[in-house]
């Protein structure tokens, strides 16, 4: 049935800028960025958690580094891309069991995945660095 | 018989199932980590280097951090292969992101056995 549907031809539009992703589209997209930032930031955190663990002196040098504003919005940045990541990681988990491969139920969990991870990024941020 | 219509032996297959074997165990770490943490409440240095300090949770996060560098590892280089078509850039890229993530796992191992 689905190797049916590949072989058919199919009109193709392959002008980016006039193509509207859908949501679960945007999703995937995403999911590919945020990994891609997290892989560009594991330095930074690699040295933050580093310097979290060294000596009190260290831990309260890395504090005021959290601290500063830019470091706040860089890491609540970071965060939602962990929080994304994680959440559609576990939706395509699930899409791999056969679960919720139907288009409704795929455009569902995609928002639920946007939803959950906003929040859960918005509390933890809250709660961490503020 | 068999009819191989698309050659080679598997490539792909080990990579998909390190992709997922490691996002489960990011995820239940991610969790675990995060029950930790809300339960010491950690405030001081003491507190937050206590957490690292005790066996399982040094170990478990040992293999976080592998699982994180060999998944991106696979991620990343599906990256290079997507977008970067001359050869010779796209192997240069992925020697150093293979590089960097072998460098981070050093590092990992350093900041947990010498704290």
């Amino acid at each position: 049935m689905a190797e049916m549907a590949i072989k058919k031809k199919r009109p193709k539009n392959l002008d980016l800028p006039t193509i509207r992703l859908p949501l679960p589209g945007i999703l995937s997209i995403l999911h590919r960025v945020s990994g891609a930032g997290i892989f560009l930031l594991l330095p930074f955190l690699l040295w933050l958690f580093q310097g979290s663990l060294v000596s009190p002196e260290t831990f309260a040098s890395i504090r005021s580094v959290v601290a500063h504003p830019l470091a706040k919005i860089v890491l609540l940045g970071l965060l939602w891309f962990y929080m994304h990541h994680f959440c559609a990681g576990i939706r395509y988990l699930l899409l791999d069991l056969h679960k919720g491969v139907e288009l409704d139920a795929a455009r569902l969990s995609s928002k639920i995945v946007f939803a959950v991870s906003i929040v859960l990024t918005l509390i933890i941020g809250a709660r961490v660095l503020w | 018989m068999v009819n191989r219509i698309l050659v080679g032996a598997h490539y792909g297959l080990k990579d998909w199932i390190i992709q997922r074997a490691t996002a489960v165990v990011m995820a239940v770490y991610t969790i675990v980590f995060l029950i930790v943490v809300a339960a010491v409440g950690p405030d001081s240095f003491e507190a937050w280097r206590g957490i690292f300090a005790n066996g399982f949770m040094k170990f478990a996060t040992f293999l976080f951090f592998v699982s994180v560098f060999y998944h991106a590892w696979i991620g990343v280089r599906d990256i290079w292969m997507d977008y970067v078509k001359p050869d010779g850039l796209r192997l240069l890229l992925m020697i150093a992101t293979a590089a960097v993530l072998v460098g981070y796992a050093g590092w990992a191992v350093q900041i947990l056995w010498r704290m």
